[in-house]
């Protein structure tokens, strides 16, 4: 984490995917995706609610299992290298009950605190090390989930819309944070996203997951830092929109009640 | 603004200090008889007598041990089987049902059945409180685990915890609140219960001091009685709170002296 450490040859994980299906009962929710990502892209997936987006990224965190298909890291199965992937939700899921540089050192052992303590630094809430949860605004909650995430050194990270609930300018702010990390440690990221703008703007390639399939990858070829608004960065959104647009969009149907983490137990 | 502060304070005493001044009034002037009510007076001056004689402290200690005693007892076994069915799908399948008819029995309702079991003794007493603080504490315990957030816990599952540190580090204190709920209750339960025990058959203990006064129709000490309980019952909550204050201060809600969280 420090600039003092040298820097690791493998910092990202390529990842493959291969004819990766997943149903709940009798809904199909993945039908066959087939991916190939090389280490240290970022990668935004993108699509219509429902179309499975957030599904894949459950199952590439092991949240989930697949019904068939295959995960790959390199040529290794991807649940050999759970240790190294770490997955952002959607809300920060703090423990209320830990101050925040606890929250922080969740799971690790030994002497942590420095460490802690550097990974608040890099997401600039150090001083608030040692207030709880509860005192901290939704985008600064999701500061610290990104500084928890980072302190692992994850050569995978999954981020399943960790920006939805923020406001505008705190968004592009995390969108800033996020991208100048991963640009200093090198790791692949997953992005998943319904924002598409944000897709763009922030990733070198974008998947577009139609109804359980890939409909759309589009490799984002533009130099950063990327100028937000400029036109070549609006063309590539009205693309992908287009192509979101013109397929008519099936109802939105219930989400799946059956094996959701409600329903999960804890104790065996 | 000084002013205004002090009569916030002082409000809450209006109450009851004009109540207490017309009891005293209306049995100094005849109106109320000593067999029916003693003036407050009377009462200080009786409690004053068994804090001079030092009965009262072996009375109070006798009550609190079994009070007390009964508490532990209920509520370490109340908080095992709520870790058990909380916790295990077969926990839950095997106990909570059976856990649940008992409950619904009134504890009180056992006592002849006691009586008989245990005789007159402490035992008695104790399993008494034993049993009406066990559920309470049972009820909610379960009620706590099984609200403890999903997602939480599968956040903790994917940062590597399982087992016993998945427990003491998100379940259990997930589940403190409602624990604590069920803490209060019981202490609650736990005086009532140790009342009804102490006033059936007792040779020392509140409720024997109670009992004994009635039958001398010493209603002074009836009624010091009766305030002891009172005091106890407030002084176990005023515990309770604390605990809350201490185990629950990343809770916005029982924080003291920051307004509610941003």
């Amino acid at each position: 984490m420090t600039a003092q450490q040298p820097p690791r040859l493998l910092k990202g994980i390529p990842l493959a995917v291969r004819k990766l299906r997943k149903a709940f009962g009798a809904r199909e929710v993945l039908k066959g995706i087939d991916l190939h990502i090389p280490a240290g892209q970022f990668v935004a997936v993108v699509g219509r609610s429902g179309c499975g987006k957030s599904t894949l990224l459950r199952l590439l965190a092991g949240l989930d299992k697949a019904s068939s298909g295959e995960l790959l890291a390199g040529s290794a199965p991807l649940g050999a290298a759970i240790e190294d992937t770490r997955l952002m939700f959607q809300e920060a899921r703090l423990l209320p009950w830990k101050k925040i540089i606890d929250n922080v050192g969740l799971g690790l052992k030994g002497n942590w605190r420095p460490k802690a303590l550097e990974a608040l630094e890099a997401v600039g809430l150090a001083e608030r090390a040692n207030e709880w949860p509860a005192a901290l605004s939704g985008g600064q909650k999701q500061r610290v989930a990104l500084a928890r995430a980072l302190i692992h050194q994850p050569r995978l990270l999954l981020l399943d819309e960790p920006l939805g609930a923020l406001d505008a300018l705190t968004r592009i702010e995390m969108q800033q944070l996020i991208e100048s990390l991963w640009q200093k440690h090198g790791f692949t990221v997953l992005l998943v996203t319904h924002d598409v703008s944000e897709a763009v703007a922030i990733a070198d390639r974008v998947i577009l997951i139609e109804d359980g399939e890939i409909g759309l990858d589009l490799i984002v070829d533009l130099p950063r830092p990327r100028a937000r608004g400029s036109h070549r960065l609006a063309a590539l959104e009205a693309q992908v929109l287009n192509r979101v647009l013109s397929l008519p969009g099936t109802p939105p149907e219930p989400e799946p009640v059956s094996p959701l983490p409600t329903q999960l137990r804890w104790a065996q | 603004m000084n002013v205004e502060k002090l009569s916030h304070r002082v409000a809450p005493w209006v109450l009851p200090v004009l109540l207490l001044a017309v009891w005293q009034l209306s049995v100094s002037a005849g109106w109320l008889s000593t067999r029916i009510l003693p003036a407050p007076s009377a009462v200080i001056e009786a409690g004053v007598n068994l804090v001079r004689s030092g009965e009262i402290w072996t009375h109070l200690a006798i009550s609190g041990w079994r009070a007390g005693l009964g508490f532990v007892i209920g509520g370490s076994i109340g908080l095992a089987l709520g870790f058990i069915t909380g916790l295990s799908t077969w926990g839950e399948r095997l106990l909570d049902s059976s856990v649940q008819m008992i409950r619904n029995v009134p504890h009180l309702a056992l006592i002849p059945l006691v009586i008989l079991w245990f005789g007159i003794d402490e035992t008695a007493k104790i399993f008494l409180v034993a049993l009406g603080t066990l559920f309470p504490i049972y009820l909610n315990t379960y009620h706590g685990i099984r609200n403890v957030d999903p997602a939480l816990v599968e956040m903790a599952r994917s940062y590597g915890l399982s087992g016993f540190s998945l427990f003491r580090q998100v379940i259990l204190p997930g589940a403190l609140p409602s624990i604590l709920v069920g803490v209060r209750f019981a202490l609650g339960f736990m005086w009532l219960t140790l009342i009804v025990a102490e006033t059936i058959s007792a040779s020392s203990g509140i409720g024997y001091l109670a009992m004994n006064a009635r039958e001398f129709l010493q209603t002074d000490v009836v009624v010091l009685a009766i305030v002891m309980y009172a005091i106890l019952g407030k002084l176990a909550d005023l515990a309770a709170r604390g605990l809350e204050r201490v185990w629950l201060r990343w809770h916005p809600a029982y924080q003291v002296n920051k307004g509610g969280a941003a």
